[in-house]
């Protein structure tokens, strides 16, 4: 509970009506895409920077803890507001408040909707790649805040790969700019970088300013099936040998393929061990289809068994359809899953199904791998139920295991979703004490009293 | 926490299957418009079903607050059809209405009331399908009583099988244009009168109206509604089906009722088409088609949503039930028309494969005739497994084609509408 006094002062900063104390709102704001749970005392929803500046003035002064929020669709509780305190809810400052065609620019609010935003920017024959799965139902600066990856980061990289320039409420209500228009800038440190993937740890962001590229005209997709996981994973290394660089190179295990083809009847074939989504696309349509046909070959060349290139819109969507239906898919089979998000090097990939598969085995735990084969980011996705408390323990154990292969297997915990409060606990297994140490020291610069998001991404300091 | 059962004895509360899976990945708020609105997550279907699942766990009071989230949903199904997961958060959110009623009864919540009169639709060409197929089985029956059906092919002798007995007078002259509530009013219901239910099948409609007044509805039955327009739809004569459905909102609009119920699946689930697709882009009727759509209520669905009397006469029938396509899929109703039957005290066995269609589809027997015998000979053969003295769907198109299944295969089994056992439990007659 925030003290009266407390609340009339936020309140007269960003009205009343967005100052949300009731049990009800307090629940609603206590999740975020995980099973992780803690209620706020507060929940503050600023219009602008200055109200943010102006609120974070407050919260600094009387030691108050602030977990800033987008949609809430994270993977891995960081959006939780673990600690108490206000949750900070972005979603407001919707606005995109520039689109700057000649220097293909956006300047966008935090709160903006990814998807929104990309909507806009096609509009004007311009491009914003970035995709995670959540595209719907995810914030610019929740993506920031992640650095959110999706399947076309192969080809076009992640958010912080976008990222020109970021206005930052930093811990003490001081506003920090840096970056902008100017592409080539070595005048400071990389401040902004410092931002992207800080999980709200390091200060607020506000307003981000966005590289855009020009829109891809053509695209063709294809499927390539499977009978060994080998034959996949040489296929990634074999396609860019070829000279093509795809923007997607989506793989799916044999689990992941039955679960999808039992809930949409897509024609999948469950018999196969693997299959690749591969996409192509590019600016002229003639180069498009030759790289469809060379990848159609190298995937056969390295042991598909069959390509199927989608020749109609309608086969398109089907495909990405099944890719994007997942996760979702998952859990109509078993009533919880933990999707994990371990990295590893391309070549490892093989090797890291099979022995998350023993893993599977040895805990008896039904285990789905798929993710962007075309750059080692696999989800193995553990189902289970809660209801059952040893079933919770062995996949506890399961998944420590799963993060000791991507550990041995020279990569690491998470390639997109984060850390959060979920994977605080292993973090020691993949980073050293060095980075850990160097990570604290940083955030007592930018935020000596630790109200931002504390108990997130490294283990406090204090 | 630990008696938060109790405080739930003797009330009907969805099963955790409805919400325990979702997985919380926030696609729902994507396409939900209170959360659209506000960008507040408690207006967001996520947030409903959870503080509908803290309610029930007893982490979070039935407050006046959570009372007025629940009602804030417009029921208009989106997330329904979004989650990827498959739960119906708006469903979630009705169900929660449910339970409040039923723990802290409160007064009846009018939903959105209608815009402004406009000019009736001009009349028009209706051809009921229905009708017409009857007539010409019809024909069938007088052959047949003149002693040819021997003689006649297999087909038409099924056609004729499949009539049953048919009602002296057609339920339009029989039902008043409003039937009082027995007991005090609670609400105002409109019941639609389908062409199949009229012509063939009034037994049950008229059973529809004894049970919604039972359980304090007061039923206007307007005489003048036409066929909803799902044969037409069907045929692709889409034109006559928006007119019919013009004129359709046009009669039931007037009547701000709480409700309109019908307690034929493809009426209902036609009906609740007339907003999100047939009238979606018609620009006078668009609004009013949305908000009569959200009217729209199979009975069983309506009497899930509502404290029931406990009927007086329990069967103890052993009973089986066949989920219709167009309420299982077409409008998500199947939960109910279960717990209605259990109501009626009848011994429930549940079917093998009942979500499979039964061939009827529409008039497929009629134009499909093979590939429809053999979609209703594997659900006979499952209806046989159950040994039941009663086969139930709340749909006439699966009556008819279940009955006919029944008399090829020699079963010894009665077809009816759930709302029937229902209403013999309540009736001593
Ligand atoms: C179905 C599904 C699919 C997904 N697919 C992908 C995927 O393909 N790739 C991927 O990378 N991720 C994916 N995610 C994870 C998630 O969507 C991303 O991490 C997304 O970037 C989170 O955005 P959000 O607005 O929901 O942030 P939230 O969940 O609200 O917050 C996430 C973190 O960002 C911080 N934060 C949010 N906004 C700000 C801000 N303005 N300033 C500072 N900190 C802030 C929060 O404090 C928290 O630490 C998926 C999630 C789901 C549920
Ligand atoms: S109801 Fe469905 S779409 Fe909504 S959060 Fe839950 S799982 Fe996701
Ligand atoms: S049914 Fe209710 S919760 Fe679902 S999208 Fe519509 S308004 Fe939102």
């Amino acid at each position: 509970m925030l003290p009266n006094t407390l609340c009339k002062e936020l309140s007269s900063i960003v009205g009343r009506e967005h100052i949300l104390t009731s049990p009800e709102d307090l629940v609603a704001y206590s999740y975020d895409g995980t099973s992780v749970e803690h209620r706020p005392d507060a929940v503050v929803s600023p219009l602008d920077v200055e109200q943010i500046s102006r609120v974070m003035q407050i919260c600094n002064r009387e030691a108050i803890p602030v977990t800033p929020r987008g949609m809430g669709s994270g993977l891995a509780g960081a959006a939780v507001p673990m600690s108490g305190g206000i949750s900070l809810c972005l979603t407001r400052m919707n606005r995109v408040l520039n689109l700057d065609a000649e220097n293909m620019m956006a300047h966008v609010q935090a709160g903006v909707v990814t998807a929104d935003l990309q909507a806009q920017v096609e509009a004007r024959g311009l491009f914003y790649p970035p995709d995670p799965s959540s595209i719907k139902h995810s914030t610019i600066g929740g993506n920031v805040a992640c650095n959110a990856g999706g399947p076309r980061c192969l080809k076009y990289g992640v958010t912080g790969d976008y990222v020109m320039g970021l206005t930052v409420v930093l811990a003490d209500g001081r506003i920090l700019q840096t970056g902008g228009k100017a592409i080539k800038n070595v005048t400071t440190y990389d401040l902004k970088n410092l931002f992207v993937g800080s999980e709200g740890t390091l200060g607020i962001v506000t307003e981000v300013l966005l590289k855009l590229i020009p829109l891809p005209k053509f695209a063709r997709t294809a499927m390539a099936v499977y009978p060994m996981l080998e034959g996949a994973s040489a296929t990634v290394n074999n396609v860019l040998r070829a000279g093509v660089l795809p923007a997607t190179m989506e793989l799916m295990d044999h689990t992941t393929i039955g679960t999808i083809e039992e809930y949409l009847r897509l024609g999948l074939p469950t018999d196969a061990a693997a299959i690749l989504i591969i996409e192509v696309d590019g600016g002229d349509e003639d180069t498009v289809t030759k790289e469809i046909e060379t990848i159609g070959r190298v995937c056969r060349e390295s042991g598909a068994s069959e390509v199927r290139v989608a020749k109609t819109e309608q086969e398109r969507n089907d495909l990405w359809r099944g890719r994007r239906s997942v996760s979702p898919s998952l859990a109509r089979r078993r009533p919880n899953k933990l999707g994990e998000d371990i990295s590893v090097p391309r070549a490892a990939i093989p090797e890291a199904i099979r022995r998350i598969k023993a893993v599977g085995d040895k805990y008896n735990l039904p285990i789905s791998v798929f993710g962007h084969a075309g750059d080692g980011n696999l989800h193995p996705n553990i189902l289970y139920d809660k209801r059952d408390p040893a079933e919770v323990r062995r996949v506890e154990q399961a998944s420590r295991d799963i993060f000791g292969i991507a550990v041995e297997l020279g990569g690491t915990l998470s390639g997109e979703h984060g850390v959060g409060v979920l994977k605080l606990p292993y973090l020691g297994m993949a980073e050293s004490p060095i980075e850990i140490e160097l990570m604290q020291a940083i955030k007592r610069v930018l935020d000596p009293k630790g109200i931002l998001n504390p108990g997130k991404k490294f283990p406090c300091s204090c | 926490m630990a008696d938060a059962r109790n405080i739930w004895q003797g009330i009907q509360l969805p099963s955790e299957e409805q919400y325990l899976a979702c997985i919380r990945c926030g696609l729902c708020l994507s396409v939900c418009p209170t959360y659209r609105e506000t960008l507040r997550e408690t207006d967001s279907p996520r947030a409903r079903l959870m503080l509908f699942r803290k309610v029930i766990a007893g982490e979070l009071e039935m407050s006046h607050g959570f009372t007025d989230k629940m009602y804030r949903c417009l029921d208009c199904l989106a997330c329904n059809a979004i989650c990827p997961v498959g739960i119906k958060p708006g469903d979630l959110a009705l169900a929660a209405r449910s339970v409040i009623h039923q723990a802290k009864p409160q007064p009846w919540i009018k939903p959105l009331i209608f815009g402004g009169l406009f000019p009736n639709a001009s009349l028009m060409e209706t051809c009921m399908m229905p009708m017409l197929l009857y007539q010409r089985l019809g024909i069938q029956r007088v052959v047949n009583t003149l002693g040819l059906t021997r003689r006649l092919p297999t087909r038409l002798r099924d056609y004729e099988r499949m009539l049953p007995s048919l009602p002296v007078r057609s339920l339009r002259h029989r039902l008043p244009e409003t039937t009082p509530a027995r007991g005090p009013r609670k609400y105002r219901v409109a019941f639609f009168l389908g062409c199949f239910q009229n012509m063939i099948f009034a037994d049950a409609s008229a059973a529809t109206v004894r049970v919604l007044a039972r359980n304090g509805c007061e039923v206007v039955t307007p005489k003048n509604v036409k066929c909803c327009g799902m044969p037409h739809l069907g045929y692709g004569d889409v034109a006559t089906a928006r007119a019919l459905a013009r004129h359709n909102i046009d009669i039931l609009e007037k009547l701000d009722a709480d409700a309109i119920i019908t307690d034929c699946a493809t009426c209902g689930s036609t009906l609740k088409e007339y907003g999100a697709h047939l009238l979606a882009d018609d620009a006078e009727y668009r609004d009013k088609a949305r908000a009569f759509s959200v009217k729209v209520k199979d009975v069983a669905e309506f009497l899930g949503a509502i404290p029931l009397r406990e009927p007086e006469h329990p069967l103890k029938t052993r009973v089986t039930y066949h989920d219709p396509c167009h309420l299982r899929r077409g409008q998500n109703v199947w939960r109910e028309p279960r717990r209605l039957l259990q109501l009626a005290g009848a011994e429930l066995i549940e079917l093998r494969e009942a979500d499979w269609c039964c061939g009827s589809a529409g008039t497929q027997a009629i134009t499909h005739y093979a590939s429809s015998m053999q979609i209703l000979a594997r659900k006979t053969e499952n209806v046989a497994k159950t040994n039941a003295a009663i086969i139930t769907a709340g749909c006439p198109g699966c009556q008819l084609q279940l009955g006919l299944g029944a008399q090829r295969a020699g079963l010894k089994v009665q077809v009816q509408h759930p709302i029937q056992l229902l209403d013999r439990a309540y009736n001593d007659r």
